[in-house]
């Protein structure tokens, strides 16, 4: 067998929120292509799917010291440990699993039925119960993307780091009779769509991937890490407290050592 | 057998476990799950062969190049196309979400005329006689400036097009939609005497000092602008935004100088005086290259660094170690034009924010101020005017530009619906709209409602069912962006002249007709004269002969871009002096001479102790076209609740003698213009005092995704001309909060 062929892909995100800029195309980017539903009314934000969804932090300071960061939330695609990521371990149907493959936690609509265990285990708030039948407005399902299917009511959907977008990569490779894909072949569409090009797509496991050497910056930190979650979506911030704000469950907890102990068990 | 209770519990208990055991009940699990999601109405989606089409966005004026992909003949996702000019490989959110205005339901599917407050279908033909009995009878009255046209923009072959009818016909009255452009043009008059646009070589820039634009909100060339920021954080560039809200862009500056509502200018005064007292600026521009520098410095003396500290509430060390930056850098550019530089502002402002570049002798140079000479691809001969055509061109603009007031000002939307609600009866009959919604868009749109209302013919030639084709009497829709050819003029404040090509991408969808077609067939209609201007066969045939030898260039690559050079300082003036002129003779007048500076809004700070300015953001669409359903769907609740607006207050404001808020209350907003009901955000970064509300909302055209959410800004107010232009100068009003009445 192949030794290149046989390497586990490891596929991660990058997110510079110095660079960010709130303005949402990645959000549109990955609704357009995912053919996330709209309601009417989407201000109820619990309730309203957006596998992308890009969050406003603000350091609490009163004016003029306000400051405020933009932090876009997909879905971390959580390893744990050896694939132990929160939403595989609770689903009772098998319908997210993890690929030791490429690293991606997918989701696989016709499996689900609805029980939203996932989504109580889900540190992240990433994942969305379809609490209502998508509808489209007359005539606007011809904008609907054939290579993602649609979802219906009381199914759970998330993130997919828009796996299609590899599988379609991977037949133009085979095709082509390659077994390895160019780190630019396959993107995520909110990755391509940062005009701030705050986003950066690619194989944590693979050196010559940007990512592999963006995420060693010292300034690079991931969600709620102490929970052994073990994400595969980093940030990097030169801000302190938007560093912090990453992880601001349950004050006082460092004290007990259990931080380290979690980044000792993720690798760090 | 006999079945007593033990055997039976025994069957029930051992069947229970042998069901078990077996893949039964998962897989009973795993088909309920299967059949109870073959629900007949969830689309499936057909697929087929992928494509790609090339195109330009034309739903504002950035122009970003875009790729759309295609299943078959449907277009399915709109993305940045790779190397066009500027947006390179990106769109903006509503760009993206483009293909929703495409197929949406806000669409206008064929001529529609409204009889007794009824649309009606009508048939191409039968509308465009309709429209031509109406001028032609019109102009044999020796009517003919009783006929108006709004545009959404001066430039393109599309507003090209409606000037030279209204030229050919003989009517003054081409009125285009008024923003920072213009008064940066007529900075541009004033200081440097050339028609140019403004143009920002934001790219080589290292320091960015910006008075209130919303640089990554919307403003210039969105996507552009994005990208500058992120390479002055590559290369150590700094911006320092002035502001009284933390916006994205004073979220992302490296600087935020909070500065207390309109006193940008006496900020701006006041950095130039400290330039200028501590000799920091560029001695080999000033002297050699401008005039009225000493007028200039006399003015400028008034405000010293105490006394602007005071004004504008900004430290007095603040101010001088900023002055010392922006001089220090070696590429420093300072820039205004208020959030996305929709509304034109004061030009004082613009002067006083325009002569810090002077100062500092960043005009024309590398990651300066450029001023970039006006798009000239369009070289149609001049029209043959008739006696009737002459005499209308004669008479006086109904919005009173280019009058002895205000000489030098091309186009006043603003001043039209006060001058159409003055009259007894309105000095205009027909009115064209293109590419423009005043009836939203307009400050004091209730003033235009009215206006409208009261021209009695009023064709609008939108695609969607926007307020202004509610209010029209018939309209002539044109194709959707992405069904038409389009040519898009350089995008507001780029520095290099570029020309796009808007492609179909799609077949239209419905029986629509572009624009452009239908003027020249109104041409054809009108005869005479008016046709002879118009020897065209169709659009298409205009357009490719416009363009000429870079016709194929267009339709292969999208986009010409011409290779510029901002002329040298020798050359770039054409003012009296020849010099860039710090102070304009234009504001010397009498009438003009309004103390440099602020520009008082309206309201009696008494009965109004608040001011409400309006913010932009860049998911918020508040031009002519409106919010897509993703867009809104990506609006924070802190803008949008349910159906309310939300405004932002800081929580000094929100407890007071006469108010007790809390976050996501509902409170009346009162301005002297309107009041409406809206809930309020508590947010530490707004200045205590203001009122930070949203544009974008209140659409009461559109569908249930967009209209009847919010409160449309431009209600709660009503534009304050400016002394010299006569553009609205209004950057806010003074208004009220009062918790709602139990």
């Amino acid at each position: 067998m192949n030794k290149e062929h046989s390497k586990a892909k490891k596929y991660g995100m990058v997110i510079d929120l110095d660079k960010c800029t709130g303005c949402g195309a990645c959000m549109v980017a990955c609704m357009a292509e995912n053919n996330v539903p709209f309601k009417k009314d989407e201000t109820n934000k619990l309730d309203s799917i957006t596998w992308m969804r890009v969050y406003k932090l603000t350091n609490g300071k009163s004016f003029p010291n306000t400051e405020i960061c933009y932090l876009p939330r997909p879905c971390m695609h959580c390893e744990g440990q050896h694939g132990h990521s929160p939403c595989v371990s609770v689903c009772p149907a098998t319908a997210t699993d993890y690929s030791q493959e490429t690293g991606i936690v997918s989701q696989i609509y016709t499996r689900c039925f609805g029980c939203r265990y996932c989504m109580a285990a889900c540190p992240y708030h990433a994942r969305y119960f379809n609490w209502w039948d998508p509808v489209w407005p007359e005539g606007m399902e011809k904008s609907l993307n054939p290579k993602v299917s649609v979802r219906m009511r009381g199914i759970v959907e998330k993130c997919s780091f828009c796996f299609h977008r590899y599988q379609s990569a991977m037949e133009k490779a085979y095709y082509e009779e390659r077994k390895e894909l160019e780190e630019g072949e396959y993107q995520t569409a909110c990755t391509q769509a940062c005009p701030a090009d705050a986003i950066t797509f690619g194989d944590l496991n693979n050196p010559d991937h940007a990512v592999c050497q963006l995420k060693k910056s010292k300034n690079a930190f991931r969600l709620l890490e102490r929970l052994g979650t073990n994400p595969k979506v980093y940030y990097v911030s030169t801000r302190e407290w938007v560093r912090r704000s990453g992880d601001n469950y349950l004050r006082g907890y460092e004290k007990e050592g259990k931080v380290k102990k979690h980044r000792e068990l993720a690798g760090h | 057998m006999k079945i007593g209770r033990r055997s039976f519990l025994s069957f029930v208990i051992g069947g229970a476990a042998g069901t078990a055991l077996t893949p039964l009940p998962w897989k009973l699990t795993d088909d309920l799950s299967i059949w109870t999601q073959m629900w007949p109405w969830t689309p499936v989606p057909e697929d087929g062969e992928v494509s790609y089409t090339n195109s330009v966005c034309t739903l504002c004026p950035a122009g970003c190049g875009i790729s759309v992909r295609k299943i078959e003949d449907r277009a399915v996702k709109i993305e940045g196309a790779e190397g066009y000019p500027a947006s390179d490989g990106n769109a903006c959110i509503l760009g993206l979400s483009g293909l929703q205005l495409l197929y949406g339901p806000t669409r206008v599917r064929m001529p529609l005329k409204k009889e007794n407050g009824k649309w009606k279908e009508i048939s191409w033909d039968e509308a465009i006689s309709q429209v031509v009995n109406k001028l032609s009878d019109l102009r044999s009255n020796d009517e003919s400036p009783a006929v108006a046209c709004i545009s959404g923009s001066d430039y393109g072959t599309v507003p090209r097009l409606l000037r030279r009818f209204m030229t050919a016909y003989g009517s003054p009255n081409f009125m285009t939609v008024p923003s920072m452009q213009d008064s940066y043009a007529l900075t541009l008059k004033l200081m440097h005497g050339v028609s140019a646009l403004a143009g920002f070589d934001f790219e080589n820039s290292n320091f960015v000092l910006s008075f209130g634009s919303g640089l990554i909100e919307g403003w210039g060339s969105s996507v552009r602008m994005f990208k500058a920021k992120s390479l002055w954080k590559e290369k150590g560039g700094k911006l320092v935004q002035v502001e009284q809200r933390l916006s994205n862009t004073a979220a992302k500056a490296d600087q935020w100088v909070a500065v207390n509502p309109g006193t940008e200018a006496v900020l701006a005064l006041g950095l130039a005086n400290v330039i200028i007292t501590q000799s920091l600026y560029d001695k080999a521009f000033v002297e050699n290259h401008a005039s009225g520098f000493d007028a200039f410095k006399k003015i400028v003396t008034g405000f010293s660094p105490d006394k602007v500290a005071k004004i504008t509430g900004v430290e007095e060390s603040a101010i001088i170690s900023l002055a010392k930056a922006f001089a220090g850098a070696s590429e420093p550019v300072a820039v205004c034009g208020r959030g996305q530089g929709k509304t034109p502002g004061s030009l004082h402002e613009f002067m006083a924010v325009h002569a810090l570049n002077a100062l500092v002798g960043n005009i024309n140079k590398k990651g300066g101020v450029w001023a970039v000479p006006e798009p000239d691809y369009i070289k149609w001969p001049e029209p043959e005017l008739d006696e009737v055509a002459q005499k209308g061109l004669a008479t006086p603009r109904a919005d009173g530009a280019g009058s002895e007031k205000y000489p030098d000002t091309k186009s006043l939307l603003n001043q039209f619906p006060k001058a159409v609600c003055a009259a007894e009866e309105s000095p205009v009959k027909v009115l064209f709209v293109s590419g423009a919604n005043p009836c939203y868009t307009l400050p004091g749109t209730k003033a235009v409602k009215e206006a409208f209302d009261k021209i009695p013919f009023v064709i609008s030639f939108s695609s969607f069912m926007d307020e202004t084709a509610q209010a029209a009497d018939l309209i002539l829709p044109n194709h959707g962006h992405l069904e038409r050819y389009q040519d898009v003029p350089t995008p507001a404040a780029l520095q290099n002249p570029l020309t796009g090509l808007a492609k179909p991408v799609v077949e239209p969808l419905f029986n629509t007709r572009h624009t452009g077609d239908v003027v020249i067939a109104l041409a054809k209609g009108v005869g005479g004269s008016v046709a002879d201007a118009f020897a065209w066969d169709s659009y298409e045939a205009c357009l490719e002969e416009t363009m000429g030898d870079n016709w194929d260039t267009l339709l292969e690559k999208g986009f010409v871009a011409q290779a510029f050079e901002p002329p040298g300082w020798d050359s770039a003036f054409t003012t009296s002096s020849g010099k860039f002129e710090f102070i304009s003779q234009a504001c010397m007048a009498e009438s003009h001479q309004a103390a440099p500076g602020k520009i008082a809004i309206e309201g009696d700070n008494k009965k109004f102790p608040l001011i409400l300015m309006p913010y932009d953001s860049i998911r918020l669409a508040n031009g002519f076209i409106g919010n897509t359903p993703f867009l809104t769907k990506t609006l924070e609740d802190t803008i949008l609740k349910g159906q309310d607006t939300v405004v932002q207050i800081n929580p000094k404001t929100a407890k007071s003698r006469f108010i007790f808020l809390d976050d996501g209350d509902y409170a009346i907003l009162s301005t002297p213009k309107g009041r409406v009901k809206v809930r309020v955000n508590l947010f530490e970064g707004v200045m205590p005092g203001v009122v930070a509300i949203p544009r974008g909302l209140g659409h009461t055209a559109y569908d249930d995704y967009l209209a009847g959410k919010g409160s449309n800004f431009n209600e709660l107010i009503s534009p304050v001309d400016d002394p010299v232009s006569g553009l609205d100068a209004a950057w806010g009003i003074r208004a009220k909060l009062t918790n709602v009445p139990l």
